[in-house]
């Protein structure tokens, strides 16, 4: 889901990289508006390379395009990388420390131990 | 031409029905024009709407709305009623007649006979429907009350089952059954428009929820939440403090994209105790995202993640359209963060993978203040957060409520949990994007619940048994309908 996907562009010790070991496809009804609204709240970058790093950036753009809203075509694949594909498990692995943070049936679990904490 | 439309409520959570409704008009854009001064001990509102079609989109929201009338006729009295309807067949003038406008009952102004063109069209079918409320009538007394309108120009043909047109006749005789008057006090004619989202409560029952948890919010408060929230098609929503994802189901059904949190691994992989009386294991399927799957609203799941609150997660700029929360009290679920209270504390990398560390104390105040700080960082500006916060009632004061520069009260009603408590569901707008940073709130010290809740010694054993004797005749039911299931297969 857009879940473990657009997580990475979301999560601090940013942008956090993507280990998976078990991807599934889910089909979901395709809301165009809501990925025009989303776009903007992604970093385009990170989560193109992210997509890319599991082999799920086939044929999504690098940049965006000005007008992305009006390419079907485009939203499709944003749609499809953001909530159809799901990492059901795998890892977070944050870029400065190298911490995993697994992630269990779609779950991940960013907690951190209690030393970690202090 | 604007017209009046009758607006009939559900004699319930009577403190969160004006919340309910300007969260609603505000966030369709429509201005709410009272034609009487509503009552809180009156089911029903008389209000001027721009059209119908605002009437439409109301009830499709509204969870505390059992329908809505496009009124043509209200009085004190049936003589009334019914001379107001005859002259309202010569109103010519396409307006309503308003006399003698100093009072404030609505008793003698006359609709124009546009409204009433609407049945008298030879090619629509109707019907009329009596209510009463109150009083009991048999259908053969109800039959002679449509009789009496036999002077309006209903030229259609009945049809019961579907008719084109619904006449809807009302009777009021008050709100108490020990004390019911001969006459009707209230009495109302108009045209069916709409029914509200009563359905709903029963198509969200937790009765027949997949995934639930100890504290599960019921399904109309969810809705009354999603509504205080204003979630649209397309929002973003974020439950900080997910459990169940209860409150998640509702901002689903009404178009949100959404987005949890909860500290308890346990409880997001559904591996706690199950929540049902009798049920021995939970079902491998049971999960938030299951829950979705069962309403048809499984493309709108986005993701939950287990995290502590009040551990930073989300990046920096990244905006929600809505939170919806209910943190906890501490008084069946623990208050609490990461954190030790020992030195030198190491783990080894081998036990990280499973390890579920082990939790302190996270105050109330401190949870506030943290949702606060978080709403004012990561909610779009004019969006809401909607939370609920426990209260010992004889300590309440407004003034004392959490508050933050960027985030203003917009909402505040209270549901009373026994003698001494009460929740009440705070709705907060963001004003502002000019965040200073707030440090803890002043009143923190006011506001421990969960103190003050075991002092006043409320949960005595007893009553917990007692609670749990109810749940299990509660969930009986559910379990012996699960069992016949399980023998069909
Ligand atoms: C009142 S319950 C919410 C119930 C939820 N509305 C539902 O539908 O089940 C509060 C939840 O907050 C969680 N919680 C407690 N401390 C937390 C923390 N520091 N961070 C995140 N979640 C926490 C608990 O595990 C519990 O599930």
């Amino acid at each position: 889901m857009l879940t473990s996907k657009c997580l990475r562009g979301v999560v601090t010790g940013y942008p956090l990289a993507i280990n998976a070991t078990i991807i599934n496809i889910t089909e979901v009804d395709y809301n165009p508006e809501f990925i025009t609204r989303i776009i903007p709240k992604l970093d385009w970058e990170v989560l193109w390379r992210a997509a890319d790093s599991i082999g799920h950036s086939d044929g999504l753009p690098q940049t965006i395009e000005p007008k992305f809203e009006e390419n079907n075509e485009f939203l499709k694949k944003v749609h499809r990388v953001l909530l159809e594909v799901d990492i059901e498990e795998g890892n977070l692995v944050c870029p400065e420390s190298g911490r995993r943070f697994p992630i269990s049936k779609g779950i991940p679990n960013m907690l951190l131990t209690e030393a970690e904490v202090q | 031409m604007a017209r009046r439309y009758l607006l009939w409520f559900a004699q319930e959570h009577l403190d969160f029905r004006h919340a309910e409704m300007h969260s609603i008009f505000s966030m369709l854009n429509i201005p709410l024009k009272f034609i009487e001064n509503p009552s809180i001990n009156l089911p029903y509102w008389i209000v001027e709407l721009p059209s119908e079609i605002c009437a439409k989109q109301i009830a499709s929201r509204s969870v505390l709305l059992k329908n809505c009338l496009e009124l043509w006729s209200r009085a004190k009295s049936e003589a009334k009623l019914h001379e107001n309807l005859k002259s309202s067949v010569k109103n010519k003038s396409g307006k309503w007649i308003v006399t003698n406008s100093n009072n404030e009952i609505s008793e003698s102004h006359i609709c124009p006979s546009e409204l009433l063109d609407a049945v008298s069209d030879p090619n629509k079918t109707f019907k009329v429907d009596v209510e009463t409320f109150c009083k009991h009538f048999t259908m053969k007394q109800k039959v002679e009350k449509i009789e009496n309108f036999s002077y309006l120009p209903l030229e259609g043909a009945v049809n019961l089952n579907k008719p084109d047109v619904t006449l809807s006749y009302i009777e009021f005789y008050g709100v108490d059954p020990n004390n019911v008057p001969q006459h009707p006090c209230d009495l109302f004619f108009g045209k069916w428009i709409a029914d509200g989202q009563r359905d709903l409560i029963k198509f969200h029952t937790l009765k027949k929820r997949e995934f639930i948890g100890n504290t599960s919010m019921d399904a109309q408060l969810s809705i009354i939440m999603a509504n205080q929230a204003q979630v649209a098609p397309g929002d973003v929503v974020l439950d900080p403090f997910v459990g169940s994802g209860s409150l998640l189901v509702s901002a689903a059904h009404f178009g949100g994209y959404i987005w949890g949190t909860d500290i308890d691994f346990m409880m997001l992989h559904a591996r706690t105790r199950p929540t049902r009386v009798g049920q021995k294991v939970r079902n491998k399927e049971e999960s938030i995202r299951g829950n979705m799957k069962q309403y048809g609203i499984r493309s709108q799941y986005l993701d939950v993640l287990v995290s502590d609150f009040s551990r930073p997660l989300w990046r920096q700029d990244l905006k929600f359209d809505a939170l919806i929360t209910d943190p906890p009290y501490g008084v069946r679920e623990p208050t609490e963060k990461i954190g030790i209270e020992k030195d030198n504390y190491s783990l080894s990398e081998q036990h990280l993978d499973n390890h579920i560390p082990s939790k302190v104390e996270y105050g109330l105040p401190h949870i506030y203040s943290d949702l606060l700080n978080f709403a004012a960082q990561h909610l779009s500006i004019g969006r809401r957060l909607v939370c609920w916060y426990p209260l010992v009632r004889d300590e309440y004061l407004e003034e004392q409520l959490p508050s933050h520069p960027c985030m203003q009260l917009v909402g505040n009603s209270e549901q009373v949990l026994s003698k001494m408590t009460s929740r009440r569901l705070l709705t907060y707008q963001k004003i502002s994007d000019d965040i200073p940073n707030m440090p803890h709130d002043p009143h923190g010290a006011a506001h421990n619940f969960r103190d003050k809740y075991f002092a006043v010694g409320e949960i005595s054993r007893r009553e917990k048994k007692e609670r749990r004797a109810e749940e299990i005749a509660k969930t009986a039911f559910y379990l012996k309908a699960k069992r016949e299931e399980c023998k069909k297969e």
